[in-house]
């Protein structure tokens, strides 16, 4: 209803600021013709000068922004075709800030140059085939070398080769959360459909089917340094889209079809940890927490805790819901042993099924009992 | 040939007796293109400054993460308890803020206002080949509006799956409260849209084709034409996909087929559908989507290449080559949707189709930004507010552009595909820029539309500030996508890992701020010249196309006596004679509809 009355009032104010400038216009004469408000010399002048220092300004924005947040962009690769990628993509930065260099300065240097003056003359130049033709030549080249170094990486990644003996895991979603399940000692994963879905069955894994016995569900993701890992991928609901920032991997998961990625990670979470950019990082995101808690505890709230120290991690991207923002797993790089050692640990799919009926037994058993009791 | 097809529309208007309808026939339900035009562009206005509103508010939320605002408590209501901005309203209004700046803004704003200004205007024409079909399409449009605006009150919320409204998220309620009657309104709203701007388009190209005046040939066209010509069918090529889209997806909400939807578990249930496939919506949806990133940005194209040839005094370079890049950025834009689902499920070697596809269209596109720069060289140049506005989309053209180069590679796409870096680019290479190219039209063609000038003092402020505040704000966000940040986030805040993000956040936030504020400059300047402006003469820029040949006071049928024939192209400025004076003395353009001069050549364009 507020909302209303305010878009009524300030309704009703234009209109009286517009009648009021209606009567403020039939008292004056505006019928005497001028052209003042055509840019005169002097403002050509000033206008002109401006675009250079804009120009100028310009460039050194952008050299503040490489110099203060370009710390921030994401370390160097932790995976194997990372490295590729990470080469593409500095040479396509390389190439898109030379001709931006080149053509903002052309631009705003003209636009100060050829300030207009009366009596100047401006030159007649409609066309010129051989400029043209450099450069639209120019372009085709430079785009035909990043099309195919692009296109060679683009079907490296996306070629997964069955024969490198990948760990093969599902990345089960749902809002707003993730599952992780191994394919377990036989590497094949069980069928699985949502149809399934019952009880602690919450991934709709087909318990008839004898490969799914030894996989093994999971709420963090484990991976052996080094090893091919192929992410089969799974959505129960609406799309989502699993993004491994570190790792430049990124697949979206589609309900009704499995989708999947693979890559080889090569930097554990432990030595990740060890390398400047992430201790100068943590350090950082330590500081600006401790000043935030400062300010939380002045207003008698409960400080933030400290950064401990860097994980991987999953993340949802692709808009899925309220929490969408949240949506996240951990992820951990590690040695085979250490890698093992956590696997050992793990429930497989049958023990936790069977713990589950067993529970539920005990439940009603429990039930009965009590029912008996109040009989 | 064109002038064949020339039949005065209405007989009677150029008369000497001016036919004066009532207030309801001449300003409201008018068949008169200009009205019209003013019409669009006062509606796009208006909802140009709801949908920016909107993003100082989710701007507010990134950089202030739940903070409480009064400013939210008063327009956001329950949706902010305790001014606090709820998560469903966060993504509400990212979504509607997309609708409303990419359709009702960017498309009715440019194409709508500018094709029904210009093109009788421009290529002599008394008016649209269809006035009603014009009036129809503007009120489809207004209706689509006020469909969309009332989705803002329900009680279950505005449409909030993003402005792409991928399903499933868009077709189930139990997904997100936004997917309920919000989103029946969202489609309702567009199909009306895609109607309306459907009876426009095809208006537009019967008027190019059929309309011209004697002499005008389609390569004495001025590029706005060109440009509005070529949008037109580039709508009607690819609206009707997204209604497909529309339709089916109704469907699958309302009368349960399963188009894109199958295997679903939601709400503890299992839901019957079965079969659909989510990536034939985005197929279909970016079929629309990706031409309609150009349907935005070629009408501003041409724009700039009108107000920097006037205003450098000096020809279009290669006024060919524009038309051409033109025509290939049009047909290339049909087949490039690919490129926003590289890592969307599909077969990956379609992905390499779409990157080279992609990767093609930046040769017309490189094509035009170095003819727009060697326009300017060695001119005479008129730094109007108009003019600085284009000389303002050629930069943020070529800086958004660039960016296109990392996204429209299949490779590099994985890591940064819905990260901050692509709200940047697109931000940049088609909301600013088209931005830029609609106010340069309104500084432009504000005279003709009203009679009056805007104020250039004011136009000088409103342009500095609005360029140093877009930068400002879009800039830094390429480096918080490179960071790694998804887009649609809520909060950034919810792990450590992104909190050194958030003093970027600030300072994006801030040139926000500041930004939105300063076009309350433009907007008191362009209410405040319509009613006090300056009286205009007819001819204030010294322009050479048909438009300014009509008189300062519009009338019904533009022209009082016969329409002008047009002897030359549109760019005849600073022309000189082999003796080194201009070829009318004293004058340095020469209109289209002045006869070749003794001993003048033909340049053969």
């Amino acid at each position: 209803m507020t909302v209303f009355l305010i878009i009524i009032v300030v309704a009703l104010f234009a209109i009286t600021i517009w009648q009021l400038s209606r009567i403020f216009q039939l008292s004056r004469n505006t019928n005497s013709i001028d052209s003042s408000e055509i840019a005169s010399d002097k403002d050509n002048r000033t206008q002109g000068n401006l675009m250079l220092a804009f120009g100028i300004a310009f460039y050194l924005f952008m050299l503040y922004n490489f110099w203060n947040f370009s710390d921030r962009a994401l370390p160097a690769a932790s995976s194997e075709h990372g490295a590729d990628y990470d080469n593409l993509l500095l040479i396509t930065m390389a190439v898109i800030m030379f001709v931006q260099v080149i053509t903002q300065g052309l631009l705003h240097y003209f636009a100060f140059k050829y300030k207009g003056k009366k009596g100047q003359k401006a030159l007649f130049f409609a066309d010129n085939d051989k400029l043209e033709f450099v450069w639209t030549i120019i372009p085709v080249i430079v785009l035909a070398g990043l099309i195919i170094y692009g296109l060679f990486t683009w079907s490296d990644i996306m070629d997964v080769d069955e024969e490198d003996d990948p760990i093969v895991i599902e990345l089960y979603a749902k809002q707003f959360s993730w599952q992780a399940r191994y394919a377990g000692q036989d590497n094949v994963l069980g069928k699985a459909n949502v149809r399934f879905i019952e009880g602690a069955n919450t991934m709709g894994v087909d318990e008839s089917d004898p490969y799914a016995m030894d996989d093994v569900i999971t709420a963090e993701i484990h991976l052996p340094v080094n090893r091919p890992v192929l992410f089969k991928m799974r959505s129960q609901d609406v799309l989502h889209s699993a993004y491994f920032p570190h790792f430049r991997a990124q697949m979206n998961v589609v309900p009704g079809m499995i989708t999947q990625f693979s890559f080889t990670p090569t930097v554990t979470t432990d030595e990740i940890n060890e390398t400047e950019y992430m201790r100068d990082k943590v350090a950082y995101i330590n500081e600006i927490r401790r000043e935030k808690s400062a300010e939380l505890a002045a207003l008698g709230e409960e400080p933030l805790s400290d950064y401990d120290q860097f994980e991987y991690y999953l993340l949802c991207n692709k808009i899925c819901g309220v929490a969408h923002y949240n949506m996240q797993m951990k992820v951990v790089v590690e040695t085979e042993e250490e890698f093992n050692t956590w696997m050992a640990e793990q429930k497989k799919y049958s023990e936790t099924m069977e713990a589950a009926t067993a529970g539920r037994q005990v439940e009603k058993n429990s039930g009965s009992e009590l029912a008996q009791v109040e009989n | 040939m064109s002038a064949v097809g020339q039949v005065p529309v209405n007989e009677h208007a150029h008369d000497d007796h001016h036919h004066e309808g009532n207030f309801f026939t001449k300003y409201i339900f008018s068949m008169d293109h200009k009205v019209i035009a003013k019409q669009y562009l006062f509606t796009a206005l208006f909802m140009g400054i709801i949908g920016i509103a909107m993003s100082i508010f989710f701007r507010m939320q990134l950089a202030w993460p739940a903070e409480s605002f009064k400013i939210f408590e008063i327009f956001l209501g329950k949706w902010a308890p305790d001014g606090v901005m709820s998560q469903e309203i966060y993504l509400a209004l990212v979504t509607i803020h997309g609708t409303i700046m990419v359709f009702f803004v960017l498309t009715q704003g440019l194409s709508g206002t500018f094709s029904n200004l210009l093109i009788p205007l421009q290529i002599g024409a008394r008016d649209m080949a269809s006035g009603f079909m014009n009036m129809l399409s503007y009120w489809l449009f207004f209706l689509s509006c006020i469909i969309m605006l009332s989705s803002l009150f329900i009680e279950s919320g505005p449409a909030s799956a993003g402005w792409t409204i991928y399903p499933p998220l868009s077709a189930l309620p139990q997904a997100i409260g936004g997917s309920g009657l919000g989103m029946t309104l969202w489609l309702i709203s567009m199909a009306i849209f895609i109607a309306s701007s459907l009876l426009g388009s095809l208006n537009y190209i019967v008027t190019v084709i059929n309309l011209r005046t004697k002499g005008m040939s389609m390569t004495r066209l001025p590029l706005t034409i060109w440009a509005l010509f070529v949008t037109a069918i580039i709508g009607v090529v690819s609206f009707p996909v997204l209604l497909s889209a529309a339709l089916m997806l109704i469907m699958d909400r309302s009368f349960g087929t399963s188009f894109f939807l199958s295997d679903i578990y939601i709400g503890g249930e299992v839901l019957h559908y079965q079969g659909g496939s989510p990536i034939l919506f985005e197929h279909l949806f970016w079929f629309l989507g990706h031409p309609e990133v150009y349907i935005v940005i070629l009408p501003a194209m041409g724009i700039a290449s009108e107000i920097l040839a006037t205003n450098s005094r000096k020809p279009i370079f290669g006024y060919r080559a524009m038309i051409a890049s033109i025509l290939g950025i049009a047909f290339l834009s049909t087949i490039v949707w690919g490129h926003h689902m590289f890592v969307s499920g599909m077969n990956p070697f379609l992905g390499s189709v779409f990157t080279f596809t992609t990767l093609l269209i930046a040769i017309p596109s490189a094509v035009k930004a170095f003819n727009w720069i060697t326009t300017i060289w060695k001119g005479n140049l008129q730094m109007n507010p108009s003019m600085l506005f284009s000389i303002g989309f050629v930069s943020t053209f070529i800086t958004g552009g660039l960016t296109g180069i990392v996204l429209g590679d299949s490779t590099l796409d994985i890591n940064v595909h819905d990260t901050y870096f692509v709200v940047a680019h697109f931000h940049l290479v088609m909301g600013i820029s088209a931005l830029y190219g609609m106010f340069a039209g309104i500084y432009h063609w504000f005279p003709k539309m009203f009679g009056r000038m805007m104020n250039k003092n004011l136009g000088y402020i409103h342009f500095w500030i609005t360029i140093i505040g877009a930068y400002g704000v879009f800039f830094p966000m390429h480096f918080v996508g490179m960071a790694g940040l998804p887009r649609r986030y809520y909060d950034n805040t919810a792990f450590p890992y992104f909190d050194d993000l958030l003093e970027v956040n600030v300072l994006i936030t801030v040139f926000a701020i500041v930004t939105a504020l300063v076009q309350l400059v433009f907007l008191y300047n362009f209410i405040h010249s319509i009613v006090a402006g300056k009286k205009a003469t007819a001819n204030p820029w010294n322009s050479n196309s048909l438009e300014w040949t009509t008189p300062v006071e519009p009338i019904h049928g533009n022209w009082p006596g016969e329409i002008p024939h047009v002897y030359r192209w549109a760019y005849d400025y600073s022309k000189t004679n082999e003796n080194g004076e201009y070829v009318i003395a004293g004058q340095d353009f020469a209109p289209q509809n002045v006869p070749l001069q003794k001993g003048e050549e033909e340049l053969n364009h």
